[in-house]
């Protein structure tokens, strides 16, 4: 299951920066979105990944016994994916303005003043 | 103690204040003075505290370190807090002189002190990934008063601005989450103490590198400063004013944080690394400055081209350069607020920031001339201002560890920067200039840049003192075994 995540992981950074490298300002914001993805993806698999164990103590035992599942990733990935939620909602809206303004959605014709 | 708190939470009651009174600027803007003022206070204790007591701790919510969030201030963040708050107070009374209504309707005055808030927060935190979150607040409070803008070189700013920001967030975002993977934690502390483990994994230039990208994105260091010279220019001038001063520096800060508590043992590589992308930076900012003919371009490769001061003497290692950087980066925030304000004042009197334009202050606006001397000066080197004392520092520390092709880059640099900064005064000040003013400098912002001009001359006059404590705060970041046991040995 790691080795999938793993992949997942790097198949998301490398369409991510690939669509970063593109002109459109829609391709850039989808790029930096999968790699915001990738990078939650990466942290969810480098915690380990523990199936079935929640990390809570069982009825009538004194402390966990391992394995359990790490829940601070978790919580990062949580707030990661918050974080990055909200900056991609004002990067959209960012892009809607310059699209309002310029009229087009390519990168280099941006701040070409007319 | 627990007042560590107060310098995050101070800006956040007053952005919360404020919002209060959603249409009302004039009310706004005292209520901005006010919590600044409270701010300063507020940092001034808690550096009062830490140089006397040493490294103060707080475990917010009573969890113990490496589990919870932990708040640590040594003598670095102290000193750096204090210059927030300095320019807090600054740049809250000079918009004073007014904002265009139109980011005051969207939150102008809430969001200044929201970017301060999380300048403050970056400085006190001891998490990595309470780090990353600081930034984010930072960030997204930044992106807003960038991207207010109508026109479209202003837009494209903004837009550059926000994605690299946004890059490296994830670069650094990709680190924590490695490193975690390794460690089991991020707390500043308890990573010092397990970094010699991640060594043996062989992970550790993997994450050094992800990490001094991130960094060095966020400080300008070359090759990765493009953006900055590309977007600052453009947003007013009070606003400018805190990107400069403090934006750049929480970059600077945490380069010095992961230098001195993880990076210390090695790999030696990564000093060299950093060394040759200050050396470049210094060179490749201060060059570009010289064909600029626009007051905050100009500024903007200047501040470019100082990060790597603080950043070569930093990569050197020893206490007598890395006090010296300390000094250079409070004396650089000092200073490099001060000239963004000054650049208010040239656009409230011509319209513009272009050379062409300006000229003829020192006859027409003789007190305005003679204030702004002061940052232009000291920015330059000329003796005895500040720049001039944390450059000889710098040159004296560089040269006692012996990296004396670093010594030659700065001597140059500091050359150019003379060149760079005199022109400027001799055009835009000195020069007879056929335009006329079309306003006067307006009370605020010369109170604002008195404010700051003197504390460049107090930073001078004192520079002796100061001194001492920048050294104590390089000794303190070089014997991390005081920071570990004050976080980890559960004092509060």
């Amino acid at each position: 299951m790691e080795i999938l995540l793993a992949l997942a992981s790097g198949v998301l950074y490398t369409a991510g920066i690939y669509l970063m490298l593109r002109r459109r300002l829609a391709q850039l914001i989808i790029g930096l979105g999968l790699l915001s993805n990738g990078t939650n993806v990466l942290i969810f698999a480098v915690g380990g990944l523990t199936r079935g164990t929640p990390p809570v103590v069982a009825q009538g035992a004194e402390q966990l016994v391992p394995p359990y599942a790490d829940p601070v990733p978790q919580a990062l990935v949580l707030t990661a994916i918050v974080i990055g939620f909200g900056l991609l909602a004002f990067l959209l809206v960012l892009a809607h303005r310059v699209h309002a303004l310029v009229g087009t959605d390519d990168v280099d014709d941006v701040g070409r003043e007319r | 103690m627990r007042a560590l708190v107060l310098p995050i939470i101070v800006p956040m009651i007053t952005a919360a204040i404020m919002l209060l009174a959603p249409r009302r600027p004039v009310m706004q803007r005292w209520i901005g003075l006010a919590g600044a003022v409270v701010l300063l206070v507020s940092t001034v204790a808690v550096f009062g505290r830490v140089n006397g007591d040493g490294i103060q701790v707080l475990q917010v919510g009573g969890w113990p370190a490496p589990f919870g969030i932990t708040l640590v201030a040594d003598l670095l963040s102290a000193l750096l807090l204090v210059a927030v708050g300095i320019v807090a107070v600054a740049v809250s009374g000079a918009s004073f002189a007014g904002v265009d209504p139109r980011r005051e309707a969207f939150g102008y005055y809430p969001l200044i002190q929201i970017l301060l808030m999380g300048v403050s927060g970056a400085f006190l935190t001891g998490d990595f990934f309470n780090l990353y979150v600081w930034f984010e607040v930072m960030l997204v409070a930044s992106f807003v008063l960038m991207a207010l803008h109508r026109n479209r070189p202003q837009l494209e700013a903004a837009f550059k601005y926000v994605t690299i920001n946004l890059i490296a967030s994830s670069i650094f975002l990709t680190a924590l989450g490695l490193l975690y993977g390794v460690t089991g934690t991020l707390n500043m502390a308890a990573l010092a103490q397990s970094w010699p483990s991640v060594q043996q994994t062989g992970m550790d230039a993997i994450l050094a590198v992800l990490l001094i990208i991130a960094f060095s994105i966020k400080a300008g260091l070359f090759p990765l400063f493009f953006w900055l010279p590309a977007s600052y220019h453009t947003p007013p001038a009070a606003v400018g004013a805190v990107f400069a001063g403090l934006l750049t520096k929480v970059g600077v800060y945490a380069l010095l944080r992961i230098f001195t508590l993880l990076f210390q043992s090695g790999p030696g590589a990564l000093a060299t690394m950093l060394l040759a992308m200050s050396a470049a930076t210094m060179v490749i900012g201060l060059i570009a400055a010289q064909r600029e003919r626009d007051f905050r371009r100009i500024l903007s490769f200047n501040l470019v081209g100082h990060i790597g001061y603080t950043t070569a003497s930093l990569a050197v290692l020893t206490p007598a350069a890395l006090g010296a950087a300390i000094f250079y980066v409070l004396h650089h925030i000092i200073v490099i607020t001060n000239l963004f304000l000054v650049s208010g004042v040239l656009l409230r009197l011509r319209r513009t920031t272009d050379l062409k334009s300006l000229g003829g202050f020192y006859t027409s606006q003789p007190l305005f001339a003679a204030v702004a001397m002061v940052p232009i000066f000291s920015l330059a080197g000329v003796p005895p201002l500040s720049g001039f004392l944390g450059k000889l520092a710098i040159l004296a520390g560089v040269f006692e560890a012996g990296a004396y092709w670093v010594g030659g880059i700065v001597l140059v640099v500091g050359l150019l920067t003379l060149l760079s900064m005199g022109r400027t005064w001799a055009e835009a000040f000195w020069q007879p200039s056929a335009e006329v003013d079309r306003a006067t400098p307006g009370t605020a912002l010369m109170m604002a840049i008195s404010a700051l001009s003197a504390v460049t001359l107090a930073m001078t006059w004192l520079a002796g003192p100061l001194f001492d404590i920048t050294l104590r705060a390089a000794n303190q970041l070089l014997q991390r075994d005081d920071y570990i046991r004050a976080v980890l040995g559960g004092a509060s």
